[in-house]
């Protein structure tokens, strides 16, 4: 397909249908969207959203439907034909390749800069010049990318996107990995952007989709439930679309009944993978009956810190305790046995084995007990009893107690882990991003067994990056970044824009009292 | 025997012995830059090995005779091409496990070429192989000349090759490519790069510079053929691959080491020094091991999709 140069004036899809073993991602979808427009497509985990921008892209073949451009039916058997008709798109997970630098990146998918023997890296670096300059997004075009944070790899997503000529922006969650302060950043440009060309916008942020979008378009479950203009439309009333059902997350409304120290870390340094300290001296400890929550961007040491404290990463310096009981260095089991639950970041691979039936992973922490064997024989009757009783308790969705845990939706996942580590009866509880990715229906339950778990006085430790989650359940946030946790904020102190700047790196406090000291 | 000549004795035997580590690891290097790894290296220098030898031995007494040994570098680099596309119509179209699939070619590789050595020559059997081609002026210098400028052209074109492969893999809009499907191959996928293409191209040029590695072998090196000619130089070079941080210039250094350290374990014997037999000739392997074992991996910078087949349609 040759490239043209024509305006979109507009996309338009319809009928699209896509099928996956055992699911439908797309069905029958119809959409239209037109010159210098933003369209906010709003959905949750597996709606359908992200496959359906892959079709537009060429990355996925329909099994039904067709794609107009202008009016004239177009076919994209793979990136190059949405790109030669003007079409880009900046994935959720970056589509970089780190281990080359930035004008190397942009360079791979600039057919004009491939001479036979030599690649035109001059040219590369004047076009990326151009475009910087044009939209003001700064970057380095020899750095590496592995070098660079979040943002600025975005930045270079963009980048790459305009040089190849798009006229036509798609964006798949592109706020999901930034700070509050990138989010409103990224925005503004957007909003610049539109003038230029159309856009659409995948989020399930509604603020941002209420902020940025002139119309939107709902997806559940694969198919379209709502489609019209923004103006007019509340988060609320989006989200109630989004589930198919009123959601009220709730709220910790309390300020006192906390016991004793019971989670205490002091002057912990641990290091990352690559061998640098991923943790430079961080320290806090959690009460009885309290959530202190940990806010940052992810890749400031909170994967470290979790491992660290669930015994999987070596501690170089410092000291973990559980109720008075030194826990620095212990092996997973010894911490298990302390009282230490344990919710980690991957729920597939470290949450559960995804090839053993729920009733198994059910006692996976146990399988040593007296309650669950007898020598080296599982008690079957046991087990089973085990997992009905926790599968009416926490309200497990599957076919049956037998079958893989694996095949699970992502929440029913996550019961199985709460499930588990709940019924152990843990004095203190790590909690490591629980809802990421997870439907509004089943962040509500999670957050009402959190906070049941706190009125039982636990102590209780959460790792997030979202914002609402921490300010709606935490007693106490601390902010961590780089290594450091920069402050810790009772619930009154934190808001949004104080919490947005410590995740920044910017420490208000400290500047004020270095310039009145 | 002065301590000076017997470096230069060793240096003059272990760097003739690193030019088929050094053709052979360089082509696993491609491989393994566009993500596949081949294993199946020792069974395509067998195959090159034999080709190279029966194009010697079949045309010595025709009018081909002043040709013979370019036309068996031919058959062999042509052979090891066609190698390695076989491999990868197995482990990029099929996604058959890139370990297992290697293997299997290792064992093609050296049976074929082991019964077709029987079939058609069968005893042990001399060939004149490549000669040596002093490099005018260079060659004159001493000590040095006589070691490092007194070898045959498949050897100068091994040492050539090592900036020229940087500069293709650095450089070049196909390096780039080969690297970017190593890496990351959504990424490439997404940039309109054809992942597929790529790696076959890849598997392609890695089999010609194993099919040469092989034939070197033959004309270049033993000047015979036997069935276990190739002894494990291919694994070798996979590990050395490794130990390059699948960089041209460190694989050369790794190359270099460790046909240095066989030459100095043969010196070992030769010398008469009071040294078990059985842990000199070890010792090059052990050196490997070892070394191998106290590398940093280079993991920021290598091939991240080592070993992974690319399915655009499967979802992530």
């Amino acid at each position: 397909m040759a490239p043209t140069h024509e305006k979109i004036r507009e996309l338009r899809v319809e009928g699209i249908t896509k099928r996956f073993p055992g699911i439908v991602a797309c069905n029958s979808i119809d959409l239209t969207i037109g010159e210098n427009e933003i369209l906010a497509l709003v959905g949750e985990n597996g709606a359908g959203k992200t496959t359906l921008m892959n079709i537009l892209m060429g990355l996925y073949q329909p099994d039904e439907g067709k794609i107009f451009i202008n009016g004239r039916p177009v076919q994209f058997k793979g990136p190059a034909d949405a790109f030669a008709a003007g079409i880009g798109m900046v994935h959720q997970h970056f589509m970089l390749v780190p281990n080359m630098t930035v004008a190397e990146n942009i360079a791979l998918g600039l057919k004009e800069s491939h001479r036979y023997f030599r690649l035109d890296l001059p040219g590369v670096k004047k076009r990326i010049a151009e475009i910087s300059e044009r939209y003001k997004l700064p970057v380095q075009p020899d750095a590496y990318v592995w070098q660079l944070s979040v943002g600025e790899q975005q930045r270079v997503e963009l980048i790459k996107t305009l040089c190849f000529g798009a006229r036509f922006l798609i964006l798949d969650e592109p706020t999901s990995a930034l700070t509050p302060q990138e989010t409103d950043e990224l925005i503004a440009l957007l909003k610049r952007m539109a003038s230029d060309m159309s856009i659409i916008f995948i989020s399930h942020k509604l603020a941002e989709v209420t902020a940025l979008s002139d119309k939107v378009a709902i997806l559940r479950q694969g198919s379209i439930v709502f489609k019209g203009t923004t103006a007019g439309q509340t988060a609320a009333g989006l989200a109630a679309l989004m589930t198919g059902h009123e959601v009220v997350l709730p709220r910790n409304a309390c300020i006192d009944g906390y016991g004793n120290d019971c989670l205490v870390v002091q002057d912990l340094y641990v290091k990352s993978d690559r061998g640098f300290f991923a943790l430079d001296g961080v320290g806090f400890s959690v009460r009885s009956g309290e959530i202190l929550g940990l806010a940052g961007v992810s890749g400031n040491g909170q994967k470290e810190l979790a491992d660290a404290l669930a015994g999987l990463r070596r501690v170089e310096k410092g000291r973990i305790s559980l109720m008075g009981v030194d826990l620095t260095n212990r092996s997973p089991r010894e911490i298990i046995d302390a009282g230490l639950g344990y919710i980690p970041e991957d729920r597939i691979n470290e949450g559960i084995v995804p090839s053993f039936s729920i009733k198994e992973n059910l006692i996976l922490k146990d399988v040593a007990s007296p309650k669950f064997s007898r020598g080296a024989f599982i008690k079957s009757r046991e087990e089973a009893q085990n997992a009905a009783l926790l599968q009416q308790q926490f309200d497990i969705r599957c076919s049956s107690l037998n079958s893989m845990t694996g095949a699970l939706s992502g929440g029913n996942i996550q019961k199985v882990i709460l499930a588990r580590e709940l019924a152990r009866e843990p004095k203190a509880l790590i909690a490591v991003y629980p809802t990421r990715g997870l439907d509004m229906g089943a962040e509500e339950f999670i957050h009402t067994r959190l906070l049941e778990l706190r009125a039982k006085g636990v102590a209780i430790f959460l790792i997030s990056e979202e914002l609402d989650e921490l300010m709606n359940l935490c007693d106490r946030i601390a902010v961590i970044f780089k290594g450091k946790i920069l402050d810790i904020l009772t619930r009154r102190e934190a808001t949004r824009p104080t919490l947005g700047l410590l995740m920044a790196g910017i420490r208000q406090g400290a500047e004020k009292a270095a310039v009145e000291g | 025997m002065t301590p000076l000549n017997i470096v230069l004795n060793i240096l003059s035997i272990g760097i003739p012995f690193s030019v088929s580590l050094l053709l052979a690891s360089l082509g696993e290097m491609f491989n393994q830059r566009a993500g596949i790894f081949n294993l199946g290296c020792e069974g395509i220098m067998s195959m090159g090995a034999f080709l190279g030898f029966i194009c010697a031995y079949y045309f010595q007494n025709t009018a081909l005779a002043p040709y013979v040994n370019l036309l068996g570098i031919l058959a062999a680099g042509v052979a090891g091409a066609l190698l390695g596309l076989l491999f990868a119509l197995v482990t990029v179209t099929f996604h058959a496990p890139q370990g297992i699939a290697g293997i299997g070619l290792q064992m093609l590789g050296i049976g074929t070429a082991g019964t077709l050595f029987r079939h058609f020559v069968g005893g042990v059997t001399g060939i004149p192989g490549l000669p040596s081609y002093p490099i005018p002026l260079l060659s004159k210098i001493p000590f040095i000349g006589p070691v490092f400028f007194n070898m045959n052209m498949l050897a100068y074109l091994a040492f050539l090759l090592v900036p020229l492969s940087h500069y293709i893999l650095f450089k070049t809009p196909w390096g780039l490519k080969v690297r970017a499907v190593g890496t990351s191959p959504r990424s490439a996928d997404t940039m309109a790069i054809n992942v597929q293409r790529t790696r076959y191209q890849a598997l392609a040029v890695g089999g010609l510079f194993a099919g040469i590695a092989g034939a070197y072998l033959s004309l270049g090196q033993a000047k015979m053929f036997a069935d276990d000619i190739v002894a494990g130089r291919g694994f070798i070079a996979v590990a050395l691959v490794y130990f390059g941080g699948w960089s041209p210039y460190r694989i050369l250094g790794g190359s270099l080491l460790f046909s240095i350290a066989q030459s100095l374990q043969l010196s070992i014997q030769v010398l008469g020094i009071n040294f078990p037999y059985e842990f000199a000739v070890m010792f090059p392997y052990v050196l490997v091991i070892v070394v191998l074992a106290f590398t940093r991996s280079a993991a920021v910078k290598g091939p991240a999709a080592l070993g992974q087949p690319y399915d655009r349609e499967k979802r992530i």
